[in-house]
């Protein structure tokens, strides 16, 4: 087991491009999303089906520019909080989705 | 201009009622002691460098548990009033807009600001010691969790003085709390004060799942860890998944409320129901973060004092994990009677139903851990044995509120009432109470009076008893929850009574136990050892209190119990055994406590749609955070000498 007690270093590797990047476009997905809700210029299906694509998009940016998804070594930890998070978004939507049907 | 500040303020303050100006009074008249006591004892610089500033998990721990106190001081006047009430419900004494308002505040109080910080509290107290750690793996963002949870309650608590309580109970439910119905600070106060609290929490989830997963002592596999380690990782894992749908629901109901946003009126296509679908979201698997710390604190204090290893320790985990993925699948049996399609109904009591089996998996556990045990009946143990019949009986009225049909007979009365304190008092309160005798040595070097503790332990126990089991048939009878009054003929009177006996005698049994830490403090058994249970898990290997760099070796994990392994093996000086070697440790910082305070500003302005106040607040935030950013001297080393001299001065130098 790794031992994180005897050693912690401090890392400072140059500039956070990395961060930098993901913050820009992270902002830029908000943007582009809330300027095609609030211009209504497009029809209902597509405002829906444009707005869930840049979420999985912005999903994706958290993930790999800030939540270190491809830097640990030991993936199993990773795998499991992933698919426990799939387990409960697909509960929360699915559910919700069919409790509320009746008055949908 | 004397008018304007005269319509402002009695807006502003709430006015006209005897009780709020004798709380009015009493607050102020505290503040003013509390400032007196620092001043003439010259305390100021302590409290700021010893706890104000501190990133020190013990102490962030006894921090939360200090507020979880107080906060059970709060919400148990609001029980007393409102039994009061009930008791000579033709009196007048409460009207029912005050009724209203002092139930919101019990249940938010209750569960928001006592159980969580209790449970927090304990984790912080007890995970990095059991664990062989130096501290968790985040300490400065653990600081700023427990801020953001204080000022949360502080901005909650502050309502009943200021602008009015929030009134619509503490399910909050959309229409009733929605701007139209309920204009006014005080439902904002019950979103910002929880959002508050909320990303504390949130953050200690990550925390502690960060900490058990990668900085446990060398040889310490997961199939080695202490019950109650497991039992906060399996709740850090549910906060992690849970929480953000309470952010995200308060964070709409907010923009409803403060910003004519529709997200739970129908008015233009929202659904109020969304509301409670969303709540319960979170609400149901926040049951669990509440009572499964408790499970890992029986299952320690079991193992402890029946002198036995726990029985089926691989079932007691397995169970955990399976009851954390089951909490997620049953959130709707808190609304069964909104009119939903059968099959919905009968899907959700199926699952509800399903939570039943892992958790008598571990009743069972817990009954075999104590069979053919050198059982001691300390005051802990006696909170833990008592759990089990009272939990029990929460359980199976449980079971019977999950029959979707008969549900539609239970809901919104006092037999609902009954089942939930049942599980919460007989579950997470008693857990909580035994983890207080557990691990109050630990804590503060000296142990609670037995004798004490088992007077305030028998009050409590019998009188909870007194309180909630005639409150189930007073619910069968037909009476319903939050009813300020009630017509005189029912029959109801008779065991609303007893009830309130009973809510006194918990009152009386909570002074007795306040009373003992008082006595304990002043001429309680000082605890040399650091074991003074003939402890099985690591947090008594170290000292009674703990050094702040916990141990000055890590210690080597073989089995799990490893501190008994340890005294079985003869191995337990090598924790302060010479040469040392300088330890790392992180640095104190204000600017947890200085960020959450301008947080609470922030939600201030947001209460009271005072936006010059909200913004120049959010923004020192942000510039808070920048600041830290930039902060790389943030840590030290704890030079040799030092620990040689910490390590003779506890005479444990060799």
């Amino acid at each position: 087991m790794m031992n994180e007690n005897v050693e912690q270093h401090n890392a400072h590797g140059g500039f956070p491009w990395k961060h930098v990047i993901g913050l820009i476009l992270s902002l830029a997905l908000t943007l582009i999303a809330l300027w095609i809700v609030v211009s209504y210029s497009f029809s209902t299906t597509f405002t829906l089906a444009s707005i869930i694509i840049l979420a999985i998009f912005q999903a994706l940016i958290q993930l790999l520019f800030f939540m270190h998804l491809n830097e640990s070594k030991s993936r199993v930890w990773q795998i499991i909080a992933i698919g426990f998070g799939f387990f409960t978004a697909a509960t929360v939507v699915v559910g919700s989705l069919w409790i509320m049907a009746y008055s949908l | 201009m004397i008018a304007d500040i005269k319509a402002f303020l009695s807006d502003f303050l709430v006015l006209g009622d005897p009780l709020i100006y004798g709380a009015d009074i009493s607050i102020v008249l505290s503040m003013v002691a509390i400032v007196f006591v620092l001043s003439y004892f010259k305390k100021w610089k302590w409290l700021w460098k010893e706890w104000l500033t501190t990133i020190d998990a013990k102490k962030i721990g006894i921090m939360y548990i200090i507020a979880a106190l107080l906060m059970l001081f709060r919400g148990g006047i609001d029980a007393l009033l409102m039994r009061s009430q009930i008791t000579f419900p033709n009196e007048g004494f409460l009207d029912s807009q005050h009724y209203n308002e002092i139930f919101t505040t019990h249940g938010t109080i209750m569960i928001l600001f006592m159980a969580m910080p209790f449970i927090v509290g304990m984790m912080n107290v007890a995970v990095p010691l059991q664990i062989g750690a130096r501290d968790v793996a985040f300490p400065y963002l653990n600081a700023l969790s427990f801020w953001l949870f204080f000022v949360g309650a502080m901005l909650f608590n502050l309502s009943f003085v200021i602008g009015g309580s929030p009134d619509a109970g503490w399910t909050s439910y959309t229409p009733l709390a929605g701007a139209k119905l309920d204009p006014g600070p005080g439902e904002n106060y019950y979103l910002i004060g929880l959002q508050l609290a909320g990303i504390g929490t949130l953050a200690t989830g990550v925390n502690f799942m960060a900490t058990i997963l990668k900085m446990r002592a060398p040889g310490m596999t997961l199939f080695k860890m202490p019950m109650f380690t497991w039992s906060s990782l399996i709740t850090s894992l549910i906060i992690v998944f849970a929480f953000p749908v309470l952010t995200v629901a308060l964070a709409l109901l907010t923009i409803d409320r403060l910003f004519g946003a529709h997200f739970f009126t129908i008015a233009s296509g929202g659904s109020p129901m969304m509301w409670a679908n969303l709540f319960w979201i979170w609400g149901h698997p926040e049951v669990y973060i509440v009572i499964l710390p408790a499970f890992g604190i029986f299952s320690e204090v079991i193992s402890t004092f029946s002198h036995k290893k726990l029985f089926g320790y691989k079932a007691m985990v397995w169970s955990m994990v399976l009851i954390s993925a089951l909490s997620f699948v049953v959130w709707l049996h808190h609304f069964f009677t909104m009119g939903n399609t059968a099959a919905v109904n009968s899907v959700f009591s199926i699952s509800t139903m399903a939570i039943a089996i892992p958790t008598g998996v571990k009743i069972f556990n817990w009954l075999f851990t104590l069979n053919k045990g050198r059982i001691e009946f300390s005051t802990a143990m006696l909170w833990a044995l008592a759990f089990i019949p009272n939990f029990l009986i929460g359980g199976l009225t449980g079971v019977m509120l999950a029959i979707a049909p008969a549900d539609y007979q239970y809901h919104n009365s006092y037999f609902l009432v009954a089942h939930f304190h049942s599980v919460l008092i007989g579950g997470t309160v008693f857990g909580m109470f035994a983890a207080l005798h557990y691990w109050w040595p630990k804590m503060f070097g000296h142990v609670l009076n037995e004798k004490l503790g088992k007077i305030s332990f028998w009050i409590f126990m019998v009188s909870f008893n007194i309180c909630f089991l005639p409150m189930y048939f007073v619910g069968l009878m037909g009476m319903t929850r939050r009813m300020y009054t009630y017509p005189e003929g029912l029959g109801w009177m008779p065991l609303n009574v007893v009830i309130t006996i009973g809510a006194f005698g918990m009152g009386i049994g909570f002074i007795v136990m306040v009373y003992n830490i008082y006595w304990s403090a002043r001429y309680g058994k000082r605890d040399k050892t650091g074991d003074p249970w003939g402890g099985r898990t690591l947090e008594w290997a170290t000292t009674s209190p703990a050094v702040e760099y916990n141990f000055a070796h890590i210690p080597k994990v073989e089995t799990a119990d490893a501190f008994l392994h340890m005294k079985e093996k003869g191995t337990t000086g090598q924790i302060s055994k010479a040469p040392f070697k300088p330890i790392h440790m992180p640095n104190n910082s204000g600017k947890p406590f200085i960020q959450a305070w301008l947080m609470f500003f922030a939600g201030f302005g947001l209460v009271f749609e005072w936006y010059w106040l909200a913004i120049p607040a959010a923004a020192a935030t942000m510039l808070v955070m920048a600041f830290r950013s930039f902060e790389y001297h943030d840590h030290h080393y704890i030079p040799v000498e030092e620990i040689e001299r910490t390590e003779s001065a506890t005479g444990r130098l060799n």
